[in-house]
Order: structure tokens, then C-alpha cells, then sequence
């Protein structure tokens, strides 16, 4: 059976969800073999197995952390030459898009970005994107070599497939690009203990409406009420009063969870952007003419102040 | 020795009108208002704090795109930028980012460049993947997404604040960075700028100048096909409540129902 090679997001070992929504995706398509690269690139491979890879081809080198993407796709473009794949599915972070881009550019394929669903087709594989803010959907192919596709987290179901995921190291080679973008330091983000914006099945957000830093608690505490990672708009975010990595929209993540919950936000476009493939949305506004409201399920017009605390004592109590 | 900055700004719909596709899956450019993409204004904006902390340095804005597509060239012209190139073909409608990034890799080749600068994303097709693509056929460092950029004797050092971490990097020139929208406000045209803007030179190539041959672009000679285009059905009337005291009550109930409590 033709094999499809997924591209690893792992964090020490850790798989994130959205590989395993790829592994879904890909076992539609054939069979799944990994690639993970990186420090506890082995310690993936049970989990990888459980989801459908037969194969998992690791490697680790310090390349990989001290200078920019480039040494990653030289890794890539090894396990697709060792492969012969008939895709390469790639996750949608920032990182993920630039290696499957570079990859594609080497093995002379067109790339799809950002699909949020994915089939086997008679001409290959079919990807579905959405375009314009989410107005329009879009089926599109690669019609020029081996498919490159990058997949939006919240995509797929995530499905026990067991395979034999054997565990293979996979030599690779650097290129004279691969040290040419050095990464002089490295801050690590601190975890809030929350779950990953773009993961999560229900995001909570605050908007210009949320009015200081020091109002974002109540935001905060419908969040934890629910298990729900916090985010905000970029009017929020401009001001300072949460950090950019939680900005939900066009220029920051976009989210696709089962729950959406604004509050204080008017919905440009941009912030439609980035949540308006959401399965249930929800807003809280006092403007009764706030555009957001096109979008929801069930709206409330009234104080944020007041509706948010309510709200967040009656889930408290609701699940005793 | 003179600083030669290459920026890459795009012309696309504006997102704010009714963005459609036309008849064969391509964007609708005719009854939606063009502009610069709004991202590559930030690009425009760090060549030009760039160019101000180097001795000597002259940045050229370059786009592929329509007739009009001028417009956006005169936009960064009025922000400061010396010269444009636009590179206009019929034979170029309809490319994807394989086509459009090949086109600009040649006009960049053949206009001679220290650094290139590019938005992080279009607000129109929004993929976020063309600098990484255009480093890549340059055979020059990417130094992508940066929210602060410096370059000082040869050297670009940057900012890059991802998922998990915030890096610092640091690349030789000739380089290709892309700035995000946190890299600082654009600034707006001056009317000296705007007035200077239609003095400068605008020189217009199109695909023989830069030896690409027609099918290896456009529409046909594209790595990929859009099948279908579906507008989505808006989403079906939800319940509005006002808030007189219950709203937040009424709220969790719906999200009970829902089974989301
Ligand atoms: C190129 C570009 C990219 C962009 N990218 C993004 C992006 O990624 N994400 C993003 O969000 N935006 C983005 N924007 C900005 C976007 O256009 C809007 O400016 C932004 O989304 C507005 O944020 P907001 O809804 O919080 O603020 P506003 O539009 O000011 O809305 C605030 C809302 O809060 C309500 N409100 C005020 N007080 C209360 C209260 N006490 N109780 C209840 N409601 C209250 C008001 O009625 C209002 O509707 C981008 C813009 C550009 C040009
Ligand atoms: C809704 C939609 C979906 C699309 N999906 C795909 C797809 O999956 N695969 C595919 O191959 N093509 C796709 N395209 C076509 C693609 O968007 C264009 O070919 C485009 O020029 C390159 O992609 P981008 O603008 O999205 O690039 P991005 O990577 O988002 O652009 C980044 C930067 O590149 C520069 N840039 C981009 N285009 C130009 C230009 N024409 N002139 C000057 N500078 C430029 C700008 O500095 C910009 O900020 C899509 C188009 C649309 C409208």
C-alpha cells in the first residue's frame, strides 16, 4: 500500500493532538509513516503506533535546535527520498507551513496550506480549505509532484489505529543552507496550565470591551470553569493586556473548537478570520448591533461584567 | 558601499468588501476595491527604519500583479520607498505560490539585492509561506517573523516569538526576513510623500524580460488546481437574549443543553 509520510510535532517526546488528527487524515490516504525529529524523537514512536504509523523514522542533532528550519527540511527531504511517499502531510504551525514549503520547492510539488479536511481523490488527494474569513469553501489538489499539504489542528478526529510503528533512524545530511540562520537564544514560553490555543475544544476570549489587564481574571475564570484556554483580540492585545501568543484572528491563531466564547469583542473581520469555522459560537456584548452577533448561537446583549461572573458561578455550580 | 533593500508587497482585495471567486476559481479583482495588503505595510515600514540607520541604502517595493495593482507600488512609494518594480503579464493570472514566488525570485535576481523583505502573510490567499519559499530559491538564510528586526555591518539580528518560545536570530546578508504586524505601526503618507511618490520611477517587466516561459505560470502552469469554490451558507439565526439581570443564567443553561457543562 502506498505510504504517506506525516511530519512530527513533538515537544520532548510528547506528540501533540494535531499529528495524531494527521495520522487520521493520512490513513485515508495510506499508510502512515513518521517523522520525528529532535530530542525524545523515540520516545514518540508508542503513541505514533497506537494512531496508525507502520514506520517512524527518527533523528536527533543539534542542527535541529541552533539554527532556523532549514536543517529540519533537510531531514524531511531525506525521509522523503527514503520513502517515495504519496504525500506528505505537514501540521499547520508557523514552523510546520515553512518546512513543508521548502520541501516542496526541492522536490518540484505544489503545496496546499491550511486544509481543514482531507480525502483520497481519483487525481489524489483533495483538500479542503477556507478562504476569505471562512466565507467560502475550497477544494483543491496539487497537480504538479507529490502533494504537500499542511492540515489546521481540529481537523480530524483523533482515532486508535494500532500498526506496527517499527522505529528506524534516518540518516541525514545538512546542506550548506541548513547553518544559516542561527538561533543566538531561546525563551521558553511559561505554561499557564491551560490547554493549547489552537487544541482546545473550547476557547474563552476577551476583547476591547474587557477594558485593562486587570479585568482579564474574569475572563480567565469562565476559562478554568469550563478547561478552556484563554484568548484574546488583537484590539486587547495591542493594548497590552494579554500577550500576543493568544491572539485569536488573521495575524494570530486561528482556532476551530467546538466552543467559541467572545466577550467584549465586535468581530471584525480579521477576528472572524481566525474563529469562524467554530462549531458553536457564543457572544457577550452590550452593543446589540455588534457584528459578532451574525455569527453566534446564542448571544447575550448586556455587561460583561455582569454576565461573565454570573455565568461562571452557574458552571461552578451547575457541575457541583 | 550602498544597502540595496528589495520589499515584496502584494495588491489584493480589500477584506473588508464582498471578496468572491470569479468563473475560474480565481479572486474576484474587479468588484472589490484593490489596496497594498495591509501586512506588507509593516514590511515597508522596517525597510525604511532600515534604510535610515544605514549609511547608505536605497529600497525597491516589487509586486506581481495586475494593471492595478500600481496602486500598491505608489502607496509604499508615498511611505518612502526610492523605486518600484512591477512585474505585469497577462500569462501570470491565476498563479499559485510555486508560480508567484518563481516570478519574484528572478525580478529580485535581476534587480540585485542585500536584503529582501516581505510581509507574513497576505490578507488574500494568506498562506504564510512565500518567504520561506523565496529564501529557499534565493539560496539565501531566512530570517521569517520577526516582531524586531536590526541590521548592522552585514549582520541581521531579529526577534522571532513562535508557539512554544520566543528566539533570537541571527543571519549574514544577503537575507530574506519577514516582519509581522507587531514589528512596529506603519507609517502613514505624508503629502510631501504622497507628492514625491508620483516623481519616482516605476519600472514595468513582464515574463520574457525575466526568461520565465508562459507555462510555467499562470493558471495552467500551476503545481495546483482549485476543483470547486462554495460560498458558506450564513450561519442560521441563533437565539439573542438581553441581559436584564439572568443573562449569564440563561447562558449556562444553553451550554448545558449543548452539553458543554
Ligand atoms: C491586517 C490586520 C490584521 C488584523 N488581525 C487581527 C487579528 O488577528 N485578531 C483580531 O482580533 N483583530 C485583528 N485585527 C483588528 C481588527 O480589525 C479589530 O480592530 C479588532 O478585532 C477589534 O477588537 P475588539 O473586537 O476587541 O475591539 P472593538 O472593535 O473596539 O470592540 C469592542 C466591543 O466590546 C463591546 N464592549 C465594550 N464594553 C463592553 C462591556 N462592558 N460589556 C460587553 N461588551 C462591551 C463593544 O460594544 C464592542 O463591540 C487586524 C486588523 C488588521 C488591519
Ligand atoms: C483563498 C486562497 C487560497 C490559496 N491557496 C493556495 C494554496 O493552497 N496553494 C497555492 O499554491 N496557492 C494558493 N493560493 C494562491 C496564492 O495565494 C498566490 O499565488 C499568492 O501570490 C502567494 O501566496 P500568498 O499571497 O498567500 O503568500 P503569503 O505567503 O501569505 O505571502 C507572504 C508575503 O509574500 C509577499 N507576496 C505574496 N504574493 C506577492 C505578490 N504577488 N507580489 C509581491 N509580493 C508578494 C508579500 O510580501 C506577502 O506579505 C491561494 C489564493 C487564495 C486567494
Amino acid at each position: 500500500m502506498a505510504e504517506v509520510l506525516v511530519y512530527v510535532d513533538h515537544v520532548d517526546g510528547a506528540v501533540r493532538k494535531p499529528t495524531l488528527e494527521l495520522l487520521t487524515l493520512a490513513r485515508r490516504i495510506g499508510e502512515p509513516v513518521a517523522l520525528a525529529l529532535g530530542a525524545g524523537a523515540e520516545a514518540t514512536a508508542a503513541v505514533l503506533a497506537e494512531h496508525g504509523a507502520v514506520k517512524v523514522l527518527t533523528a536527533d542533532a543539534s542542527e535541529f535546535s541552533d539554527y532556523l528550519v532549514v536543517p529540519k527540511v533537510d531531514a524531511l527531504q531525506a525521509a522523503y527520498d527514503a520513502v517515495s511517499p504519496v504525500a506528505v502531510l505537514v501540521p499547520s504551525s508557523a514552523e510546520g507551513k515553512e518546512i513543508a514549503a521548502r520541501l516542496a520547492v526541492r522536490i518540484g510539488s505544489g503545496i496546499i496550506t491550511d486544509a481543514i479536511d482531507l480525502e483520497a481523490g481519483e487525481e489524489g488527494p483533495v483538500a479542503t480549505q477556507a478562504a476569505f474569513a471562512a466565507s467560502f469553501t475550497t477544494k483543491s489538489r496539487v497537480s504538479k509532484g507529490t502533494p504537500v499539504i499542511t492540515v489546521k489542528p481540529n481537523s480530524a478526529p483523533v482515532e486508535a489505529a494500532p500498526a506496527a510503528g517499527v522505529v528506524e533512524a534516518l540518516a541525514v545530511t545538512f546542506g550548506a543552507l541548513a547553518t544559516g540562520t542561527k538561533v543566538t537564544s531561546r525563551t521558553p514560553r511559561e505554561s499557564t496550565g491551560r490547554p493549547e490555543l489552537t487544541e482546545a475544544a473550547i476557547v474563552v476570549s476577551g476583547g476591547r470591551g474587557v477594558n485593562g489587564a486587570e479585568n482579564f481574571h474574569i475572563i480567565e475564570a469562565l476559562a478554568d470553569s469550563l478547561g478552556a484556554a484563554v484568548g484574546a483580540s488583537r484590539a486587547a492585545v495591542d493594548a497590552g493586556w494579554y500577550p500576543h501568543s493568544n491572539q485569536v484572528g488573521q495575524t494570530g491563531k486561528s482556532v476551530s473548537p467546538q466552543l467559541y466564547i467572545a466577550s467584549g469583542i465586535s468581530g471584525a473581520i480579521q477576528h472572524r478570520a481566525g474563529m469562524q469555522t467554530s462549531k458553536t459560537i457564543v457572544a457577550i456584548n452590550k452593543d446589540a448591533e455588534a457584528p459578532i452577533f451574525d455569527l453566534v448561537d446564542y448571544g447575550v446583549v448586556g455587561d460583561l461584567f455582569a454576565v461573565v461572573p454570573q455565568l461562571t458561578e452557574e458552571i461552578k455550580a451547575r457541575k457541583g | 558601499m550602498s544597502l540595496r533593500i528589495v520589499v515584496c508587497v502584494k495588491y489584493v482585495p480589500d477584506a473588508t468588501g464582498d471578496r468572491q471567486f470569479t468563473e475560474d476559481l480565481t479572486v474576484n479583482r474587479d468588484d472589490v476595491d484593490g489596496l497594498l495588503s495591509e501586512l506588507d505595510e509593516y514590511a515597508v515600514e522596517q525597510a525604511l527604519q532600515i534604510a535610515d540607520e544605514a549609511d547608505d541604502a536605497e529600497i525597491t517595493v516589487l509586486t506581481v500583479g495586475p494593471e492595478d495593482a500600481k496602486d500598491a507600488l505608489r502607496k509604499a512609494l508615498s511611505m518612502g520607498a526610492d523605486k518600484a518594480i512591477h512585474v505585469e503579464d497577462d500569462d501570470l493570472h491565476g498563479s499559485d505560490v510555486m508560480g508567484t514566488s518563481l516570478v519574484l525570485a528572478k525580478a529580485i535576481e535581476k534587480a540585485g539585492y542585500d536584503l529582501v523583505i516581505t510581509g507574513m502573510a497576505s490578507t488574500d490567499g494568506t498562506m504564510g509561506v512565500l518567504p520561506a519559499i523565496l529564501a529557499e530559491r534565493l539560496g539565501v538564510p531566512q530570517v521569517t517573523l520577526l516582531s524586531e528586526v536590526k541590521v548592522e555591518d552585514g549582520v541581521v539580528t531579529g526577534r522571532r516569538d513562535g508557539d512554544s518560545a520566543s528566539e533570537q536570530l541571527e543571519a549574514s546578508l544577503p537575507a530574506l526576513v519577514s516582519v509581522t504586524d507587531q514589528s512596529g505601526e506603519a507609517r502613514y503618507p505624508s503629502f510631501k510623500g504622497i507628492m514625491a511618490a508620483k516623481k519616482k520611477p516605476v519600472q514595468s517587466w513582464d515574463l520574457e524580460e525575466l526568461e520565465i516561459e508562459s507555462d510555467e505560470v499562470g493558471l495552467e502552469g500551476s503545481w495546483t488546481a482549485v476543483d470547486s469554490a462554495t460560498q458558506r451558507p450564513a450561519r442560521t439565526a441563533g437565539t439573542i437574549v438581553k441581559d436584564e439581570g439572568e443573562g449569564g443564567k440563561s447562558l449556562a443553561a444553553f451550554l448545558a443543553e449543548q452539553k458543554f457543562i
